[in-house]
């Protein structure tokens, strides 16, 4: 049998790196939103 | 943003304890293949990931023709949503493939059909990313969008059917092997449960992304709108 261990280890590790990059990038992106909207919703009342 | 929905929160609980289940049937349930040794076990997310990204190209597909019908914003949100989502699966996809490939094909890369038709589908819909990147008018750029993610489309089932119709060296899951392929191997049953249950897993953690990700549509749209009436 191979000695592929490393080779899995890689695998999962760009699996999930990848998920939480695009789970932080959405994260991040519905906070900057909401900032937005409070800000021109501010405007607004102005 | 209106608050996160109880489906939606349920959606999420039930992703992490599906992917902690899932994580652990590949890396300990699943047997040691023979051949391969443990990089196999990337096979099972790999595929996973790959149907994901598919299921999100054909829901942005979808939202492309209910756009031109409807001119509703909404398939519009809904179409870039499934872009993105099947964007992030399908890279995963390309490379752990390439991980995998290593070791057993003893290169990260070969000009086969399946993994120049999976790159090409991939860079098809970076580029539709570009495309609404350059367009200013949401009305212009969602009509754009709807068209370039029809016609787009085409390279999905070319890059799904690469394998059938080519002589190839890519292993096939489901159906008979091409003589070529390098890498194949024959399920056993807890093989086949680590790998069912891990396509149950993405499909459900790829639905709450692009929940989530329509509902930061929605938002953009809002937020959009808002800059517009302020501006006028």
């Amino acid at each position: 049998m191979a000695e592929t261990t490393n080779y899995m280890i890689l695998g999962f590790a760009v699996i999930f790196v990848t998920m939480g990059v695009h789970l932080w990038s959405l994260y991040n992106r519905a906070g900057r939103l909401k900032k937005d909207l409070a800000m021109l919703e501010e405007m607004e009342e102005e | 943003m209106e608050p996160r929905p109880v489906a939606l929160k349920v959606l999420d609980w039930l992703s992490v304890i599906l992917l902690l289940i899932a994580s652990y049937l590949t890396l300990f349930w699943a047997p040691t293949e023979a051949v391969m040794g443990n990089v196999q076990r990337v096979f099972y997310f790999h595929v996973a990931a790959g149907w994901v990204g598919m299921i999100g190209f054909l829901l942005a597909v979808f939202s492309g023709i209910m756009y031109l019908i409807k001119s509703d914003m909404k398939w519009d949100i809904i179409g870039l949503a499934g872009i993105e989502v099947g964007l992030v699966f399908s890279l995963i996809n390309i490379v752990t493939g390439a991980i995998w490939a290593r070791p057993i094909w003893n290169t990260w890369w070969t000009w086969d059909p399946r993994l120049v038709t999976a790159t090409v589908m991939e860079l098809v819909y970076v580029a539709y990313l570009m495309l609404r990147q350059g367009i200013e008018d949401p009305e212009r750029r969602a009509r754009f969008g709807a068209i370039y993610a029809i016609l787009g489309f085409v390279s999905v089932p070319l890059s799904f059917l690469s394998i059938r119709i080519w002589r190839t060296i890519h292993p096939v899951v489901i159906g008979s092997n091409d003589p070529g392929a390098e890498g194949t191997f024959d399920m056993t049953a807890d093989m086949q449960t680590a790998f069912f249950f891990s396509l149950f897993t993405f499909t459900v953690f790829g639905v709450a992304l692009l929940w989530h990700r329509i509902r930061i549509g929605r938002l953009q749209d809002k937020v959009e709108r808002k800059k517009m009436e302020l501006m006028s």
